[in-house]
């Protein structure tokens, strides 16, 4: 039997992390009017984009100087593991009717982490609609606040802004890098990165890098194939 | 106007990225190879992402406070520090490096 939604493991885990990366927004939000869009703008990418590391990468595209196609192709490639996410999500909470789309939108990290973390299928039901629902809208609130304090804060650099964005990445990163061969990996397509920065306009590094590893994933499959 | 022309793309392509997922024959998610392509794309994006936001201003290569907010990252993460502590101290280290001058 279900727990009692009190009780419920789910939803409590739902609702921390929607807190906590509802609460991220307000950087999301300063960083974003810093980067030359307005307060409009902002929301509108928090409503419609909504995947955190799509609208970073959309904002530090034009932020960096490069244009809105770079921007969008750089939000667009990141976002592509929300499809893998969704395929996952299909399978494992069956949507059906108007949910198959409403479970769309809130398909991001978070909701896919909350509901594949729990066994229970109640509990998957509860952890994902707790975590997508509650980081909608407490990260579109604290986007607004972000962008509305961030144009009278001056400077978000000078609150280390930008130093939270390169936490907030490697944070995402963190729990990934289990295995020795995903460290390579994420070596490999950081120096790539790197070393694209001086040569392509600002955001094409990062799709220099998704080359690399989705060749890295396409050629190492091979080999393990051919080993086993 | 181009800039709200490409954000309103750019919010169509990613709902529609996200339903891709809901429609595709769940056939699909046996397929070894593309699960693991999956994988790598993930962590070769984000760790793309982290050195980018360190090392990049336009396209040049720097090194300044942001790389004392990838090593207090790296710190509060080796001692298990919830996602929000990570991202408030990589906050602080980069404000804390600039108020002694670092640019």
């Amino acid at each position: 039997m279900p727990s009692r939604l009190r009780q419920s493991p789910g939803a409590r885990i739902g609702l921390s992390i929607a807190v906590a990366t509802g609460l991220y927004g307000i950087s999301f939000g300063a960083l974003s009017v810093a980067s030359g869009l307005s307060v409009l703008q902002t929301s509108a990418l928090s409503l419609l984009l909504f995947s955190g590391g799509s609208q970073f990468a959309f904002i530090g595209v034009i932020a960096g100087g490069g244009n809105p196609i770079a921007a969008t192709g750089a939000a667009a490639l990141l976002g592509i593991r929300n499809a893998v996410y969704g395929m996952q999500l299909n399978a494992l909470l069956e949507p059906r009717g108007w949910r198959r789309f409403a479970s769309a939108q809130f398909t991001i990290d978070e909701s896919f982490a909350t509901s594949t973390g729990q066994t229970d299928p109640v509990e998957q039901k509860r952890g994902f609609w707790f975590a997508g629902v509650g980081i909608f809208v407490l990260w579109n609130i604290f986007t607004l606040l972000g962008a509305l304090a961030g144009s009278a804060v001056g400077d978000p650099k000078n609150w280390g802004l930008d130093g939270a964005a390169v936490a907030a990445f490697l944070a995402l990163l963190w729990p990934r890098l289990k295995s020795r061969e995903a460290g390579a990996i994420a070596i490999v397509c950081a120096l790539a990165t790197v070393l694209a920065i001086p040569f392509v306009p600002p955001g094409i590094p990062i799709l220099v890098a998704a080359v690399v590893a989705a060749a890295i994933g396409w050629f190492g499959y091979r080999r393990e194939e051919e080993t086993e | 106007m181009t800039l709200w022309f490409w954000i309103i793309v750019a919010g169509i392509v990613a709902f529609f990225t996200k339903l891709f997922g809901y429609l595709v024959p769940r056939a699909w998610l046996k397929n070894p190879r593309v699960l693991r392509i999956a994988s790598t794309l993930t962590i070769g994006l984000l760790a793309a992402l982290t050195a980018a936001n360190t090392f990049a201003n336009g396209q040049h290569l720097v090194l300044d406070a942001r790389i004392g907010s990838l090593v207090a990252a790296v710190i509060a993460l080796l001692l298990r520090a919830p996602f929000l502590v990570v991202v408030i101290v990589g906050a602080l280290a980069a404000a804390g490096l600039r108020l002694l001058g670092f640019p």
